[in-house]
């Protein structure tokens, strides 16, 4: 592949969606916003998340890089994208760990791409961690205060 | 005081297990010690010089008499029988086993404690004003919107590996007794024109090599939107806040490089997007969390005490302060005895204080950020017995406010990141003052030592400030003059040349000197600094 960007199904080691895994290599953010074509990109810390939501539509597939997994700027970005609408695969890749998978859920992202495969048993349980959750994100998710007040989401 | 439901019982008992796990991990090898770090320090857990140290969140301060006498317990039980009161309300202990540290969270966790997020580059304990909810001069009580923060911030999902720590501070008073301009986030609970209640935001403040004092950022966010604007607050940092250097990563460098201008534009531009997100949690949330704050059933009483007895009258002269109930007061327990180690308490002492809150104040207690203990709600009735047992157990100085009440970091004695060590200084200089009969003569007068210019010890908020640095591979202390944390707040000024451990000594009793010579009517030691300047007092160090 001459596109070095960009992991393939193969790696993806944790999904959460039942439409096909998207197979082709990622583009920068830069030429996302350049060339019409892309489906698929890959966005760095550095990045801004808002650069893409012209071209959410077409995306299918977003790759969040977590090049250090103490650089928290990707689950800004992955919320973000979100918060816009992106309904496509949200993919996690990099140095992804055991205890940044709950976070990481709870910030949208749907597919897990880790540089190390992860034990299948301890992700099970890193992803089950909290029962209820205090703050609303994008998840979904009724949080404790809206449980208490009976309130809708 | 607030008391858990089986939802926020269930968030720290699931933190204890994942905790656990963790632990176990890192043990079978699984987890390196650079993944397990970060982890373990998510729960207070830091590697010191000589042994591991397990830092408790104590929330805004406050406690019970049952969780102030398990955190006794703990003392005599995992550690050498102290317990170490920080500049965060918290507690620490400083001789922890690393195979201990999970069976000591679920101790916290059966009193409702826990050590999370009291340190990592997270959103740490939130700190305020430890007379809340009972002094004479707040507008409202600010624990309930505090405890409303502490819930938003405990295991938020997009800032857990924020560029750096993140302090926030949450006060209802003029009065500021919290140091709030010099957090991360200082908020202040205000009324306004119209009379409705609301959140007055600074960002940009705090300590460290680099002190700033925080600017005002949003004169009013109103109370529906409170935990929405911090989120927008919290998102414009961990986007663009500095990571490529940990000593310019504060959300302070980055409002000063932006400009406050700037900043707040970003802020209000992130903040009207969450506003359609939905983010913010039920206003009934604030309803539900105020009742368990609500005033005890003060009961009217004597208003004076007997002052035949000059000793107790000097400890209540010096250490209650004015209740919001004219029969009460809060009365402060000095944690610095003379030639002692600013902060520290004994298991026995720990579970005494535990005792004398059951028995006079309600049952409950407060930490302050200067590292004493506050019984809240004192009958003013009750004080002579209540000091008699203090001074039982040497925990009645009377030195609140006085230059035998430092701050003192743990410094080169524990830390590891210490250049010197500030405990020995403190001792030394309590001693000296006290001998002296100075102390008294000198009223308010804050100093406070940091023993590295990471500035644990406040020393830039002192009107007396002494930091510890590493010269040439000697200890030396460079002294400042004219810093406050209060509502005036101020950074202090370095005087010049730094001084030997007898030097810095010698140099605090030439200052003290100086400000007795100059000093007009009820001038501070900081008022007469500040009317006459650093001259006269650099004059009589170096002249």
């Amino acid at each position: 592949m001459d596109n070095p960007l960009g992991t393939s199904p193969d790696e993806v080691q944790f999904r959460f969606r039942d439409d096909e895994v998207v197979d082709h290599a990622a583009v920068t953010v830069d030429s996302c916003c350049d060339q019409t074509n892309a489906t698929a990109v890959r966005i760095e810390p550095g990045d801004d998340a808002r650069l893409l939501l012209p071209f959410l539509d077409r995306l299918a597939l977003i790759e969040v890089n977590f090049p250090a997994f103490g650089d928290g700027r990707g689950y800004s970005s992955a919320r973000i994208l979100r918060e816009a609408g992106f309904t496509g695969e949200l993919r996690a890749v990099g140095d992804v760990g055991i205890d940044q998978l709950s976070h990481m859920r709870r910030c949208g992202l749907d597919a897990f791409a880790p540089d190390n495969p992860l034990n299948e048993e301890d992700a099970a349980r890193a992803f089950a961690t909290w029962e209820n959750v205090y703050q609303a994100t994008v998840d979904g998710r009724r949080t404790i205060p809206q449980i208490r007040h009976g309130a809708e989401q | 005081m607030y008391k858990y439901d089986s939802y926020d019982q269930a968030m720290v008992d699931a933190r204890v297990e994942e905790f656990r796990d963790q632990a176990r991990r890192r043990l079978e090898g699984s987890l390196s010690e650079d993944e397990f770090k970060p982890l373990r320090l998510m729960n207070g857990l830091y590697l010191q010089l000589h042994a591991y140290m397990l830092r408790v969140a104590i929330p805004y301060g406050t406690l019970n008499s049952e969780q102030m006498s398990v955190l006794g317990d703990i003392a005599d039980k995992y550690d050498r029988g102290y317990g170490h009161f920080t500049t965060r309300q918290n507690l620490q202990y400083n001789w922890i086993k690393l195979e201990d540290t999970a069976d000591i969270l679920a101790d916290l966790a059966k009193v409702e404690m826990h050590a999370i997020q009291t340190s990592g580059n997270c959103i740490r304990n939130i700190s305020s004003d430890h007379f809340a909810g009972a002094s004479h001069d707040e507008l409202v009580d600010p624990r309930p919107y505090a405890e409303l923060m502490r819930q938003w911030s405990s295991f938020h999902p997009e800032f857990t590996y924020l560029p750096r720590k993140f302090k926030i501070c949450v006060i209802a008073s003029e009065k500021d007794r919290a140091a709030m301009r010099l957090h991360d986030i200082g908020v202040q609970i205000v009324k306004n024109d119209e009379g409705e209640i609301g959140a007055r935001f600074y960002a940009g403040g705090g300590m460290g090599r680099t002190p700033m004092i925080a600017p005002m950022i949003r004169d009013f966010v109103p109370l529906d939107q409170l935990i929405t604007y911090a989120e927008a607050c919290l998102r414009v940092y961990n986007r663009y806040g500095r990571r490529d250097n940990k000593y310019k990563a504060r959300i302070k460098i980055l409002v000063h490089e932006l400009g406050r201008d700037e900043y707040v534009r970003q802020v209000e531009e992130e903040f009207a997007h969450m506003l359609e997100q939905g983010v913010e949690p039920p206003l009934e949330e604030i309803a539900r969390i105020k009742p368990f704050f609500a005033d005890p059933a003060f009961e009217d009483g004597p208003k004076q005490v007997d002052r035949s007895d000059p000793d107790f009258a000097l400890w209540v002269d010096r250490n209650t302060h004015r209740h919001k109930h004219d029969s009460y007061v809060s009365a402060v327990i000095s944690l610095k005895p003379v030639g002692g180690i600013p902060g520290d308490a004994t298991g026995d002492q720990i579970r005494l204080m535990a005792k004398l809150a059951k028995q006079y104040s309600f049952d409950e207690l407060r930490i302050m950020h200067t590292q004493n203990v506050v019984l809240p709600h004192v009958k003013i009735g009750d004080l002579h017995a209540l000091w008699t047992q203090l001074e039982a157990a040497d925990l009645g100085s009377p030195n609140l406010d006085t230059i035998e009440d430092m701050i003192a970091c743990p410094g080169l004695d524990y830390c590891a990141l210490a250049n010197a060590r500030s405990i020995p200084l403190a001792q030394r200089i309590s001693e000296r003052f006290d001998a002296s009969g100075k102390t008294e003569k000198l009223g308010e007068l804050k100093l406070k030592i940091s023993g590295c210019i990471n500035a644990c010890g406040h020393h830039h908020a002192g009107h007396i400030g002494i930091l510890g640095v590493d010269k040439k591979g000697l200890e030396n202390y460079q002294l400042s003059l004219g810093g406050s944390e209060a509502e005036d707040t101020s950074l202090a000024k370095i005087t010049g040349p730094g001084f030997t451990e007898d030097g810095v000594i010698e140099a605090v009793d030439t200052v003290t000197d100086v400000y007795l010579d100059q000093r007009t009517g009820e001038e501070r030691f900081l008022d007469t600094y500040r009317r006459i300047g650093m001259a006269p007092f650099k004059e009589a160090l170096y002249g």
